[in-house]
């Protein structure tokens, strides 16, 4: 069973490679899109896949950021991420995972709620966010964030690494959570 | 004589209990806040229901006079609390909204075809529909026909039917003042027209808001939990659900039927604690109905969405229709409907 670790490949130079992981292949495929699209100084390369594990059999660029994205239209994208998440070495959990939750703004749609993914986020102590990838607007503004975050995950930003941005997203949760 | 064994209290407690004295004395709106400050909390606590029993209120309700609310095809709407409303003046609104129809289609607002014969409005109260004492009462709005000839009946033929009730609507009782009357749900049987005007006047006279009550697939599947979970001495339909799949040029959609004992013996094989239902054990029974169907069919329910689901004890539709089928559990399918009314509200 190939597990992915964050540091098992040397980092390409100048090269930041993001993965992508959902069932919604068209809604990933519009995000991959839209952050190809942002300005950067660095290259950009983005990965997209249905499930992990990935097939070994291609070769590809260290990751440096994964974004897990859930459907909170479909139970099954939630199943899936569950069930991805185990192919994930536990030193990846230190900033470089991410969640990535679409759907909210249909609420008569929903089949899975919210609670379920803040769980979920919380146990993997990773970050949470809410997009509705379908409307362009929102979609380009998560594409700006998804690649600052990526550019701070692959260290082209100096002074902030992918760690300090974790605690910098938690501090700004509710205290509260800490009890738990 | 003061008992000599007052607890020791923590400074944490001391403070905790002056705040609760602070909001003794609070007025509504530092409730209100207080109550979405207490929601808003980021701590997700996996929420627990109780099954839908007999209430003993229900003892009281003559099952004759409700017969007429089941079976019968409702549409749901939430509704904000009624300003300056009085169960003494039934009459006078009656009349007031009697009025008000017959203006309105004078103006040739709501035209009906063959519809040349009054109309008489009757607001009347429901006894016995709340959940606890604390609840207001339900009351029902007729519209009934008045026939012109004298030899017919009296009573005239019912043309539309509606009624406000709030079950177990502690969370939103708490929150309003003595001059709101809080009925949350709304329930209407009849042409879309007059429900729109009937509508408009409760919203000009008690400045109140109606909005449509969808019904999401995460509500769907814990009422087809809850029913299924209900003992029923006999089942007169049998357990249906309908998914819709989204895909292009044309909706599909999957209906999946099962004997309705069958289904309640798969719940009780997945039920653990004794009159309550919980997420993990509604999720469990939702996911063994869609392993089921993957294995005979290789098509994954959980990436469609729940559209409707129908068991002996009710069935509901995620546009807001619902059909109540049993008497006995009428008060826990509305206690729930009044859930995620109130929830809509805030």
């Amino acid at each position: 069973m190939s597990v992915l670790r964050p540091l098992d490949k040397l980092p390409g130079l100048n090269t930041a490679t993001i993965l992508l992981v959902g069932t919604e292949d068209a809604l990933l495929q519009q995000l991959a899109d839209a952050m190809l699209k942002e300005d950067c100084a660095s290259e950009l390369k983005v990965h997209l896949a249905k499930s992990l594990p990935l097939p070994s059999s291609v070769t590809r660029p260290r990751i440096d950021l994964i974004m897990f994205v859930v459907n909170l239209h479909s139970k099954y994208s939630l199943r899936n991420v569950e069930e991805s998440l185990h192919h994930v070495d536990a030193t990846f959990f230190l900033g470089k995972v991410g969640f990535l939750a679409t759907g909210a703004g249909r609420e008569s749609h929903c089949s899975v709620h919210r609670n379920t993914v803040v769980k979920l986020a919380h146990t993997y102590r990773s970050p949470l966010l809410f997009c509705d990838l379908e409307v362009e607007g929102f979609r380009a503004t998560m594409a700006q964030r998804l690649v600052r975050m990526l550019q701070i995950c692959a260290g082209h930003v100096p002074g902030l690494s992918a760690l300090n941005l974790l605690s910098l997203l938690r501090s700004s949760e509710n205290p509260s959570l800490e009890d738990l | 004589m003061d008992s000599c064994d007052t607890p020791e209290s923590t400074p944490r407690q001391r403070a905790s209990s002056r705040l609760k004295d602070y909001f003794i004395g609070a007025t509504p709106l530092q409730k209100r806040l207080e109550s979405v400050r207490r929601q808003t909390s980021f701590v997700p606590t996996p929420p627990r229901r109780k099954i839908p029993q007999c209430s003993q209120l229900q003892e009281d309700v003559d099952p004759q006079k409700v017969a007429f609310l089941l079976h019968k095809q409702w549409t749901l709407y939430s509704l904000t609390p009624l300003y300056k409303f009085s169960y003494t003046n039934l009459k006078e609104y009656s009349k007031l909204l009697g009025a008000f129809i017959a203006a309105e289609k004078q103006k040739g607002l709501a035209v009906e075809v063959g519809e040349d014969f009054n109309i008489k409005v009757i607001f009347s109260a429901l006894l016995g529909m709340k959940g606890t004492q604390r609840d207001p009462e339900a009351f029902l709005v007729q519209i009934l026909s008045k026939s012109q000839l004298p030899s017919e009946n009296r009573e005239g033929k019912v043309l539309w039917t509606g009624w406000f009730c709030c079950i177990f609507g502690d969370s939103l009782l708490e929150t309003v003042s003595e001059d709101f009357t809080c009925l949350p749900l709304f329930l209407a049987n009849g042409a879309e027209t007059n429900t729109a005007m009937i509508g408009t006047w409760f919203q000009k006279t008690f400045d109140c808001y109606f909005s449509p009550l969808a019904i999401n697939a995460y509500n769907l599947s814990w009422m087809a939990a809850m029913w299924t979970a209900c003992k029923m001495d006999h089942y007169m339909a049998t357990t249906e659900f309908l998914w819709s799949v989204p895909c292009s040029p044309q909706r599909l959609d999957i209906s999946y039927a099962i004997h309705p004992e069958d289904a309640k013996a798969l719940w009780d094989s997945v039920h653990k604690t004794p009159g309550e239902v919980t997420q993990e054990e509604v999720d469990l029974f939702m996911d063994c109905l869609y392993s089921h169907f993957h294995r005979h069919f290789k098509i994954h329910l959980s990436a469609t969405r729940l559209v409707r689901v129908s068991t002996s004890v009710a069935s509901a539709h995620t546009d807001g229709k619902i059909k109540i089928l049993c008497h006995k559990y009428l008060i826990g399918v509305l206690a729930y409907l009044t859930e995620l009314a109130i929830f809509q509200i805030e």
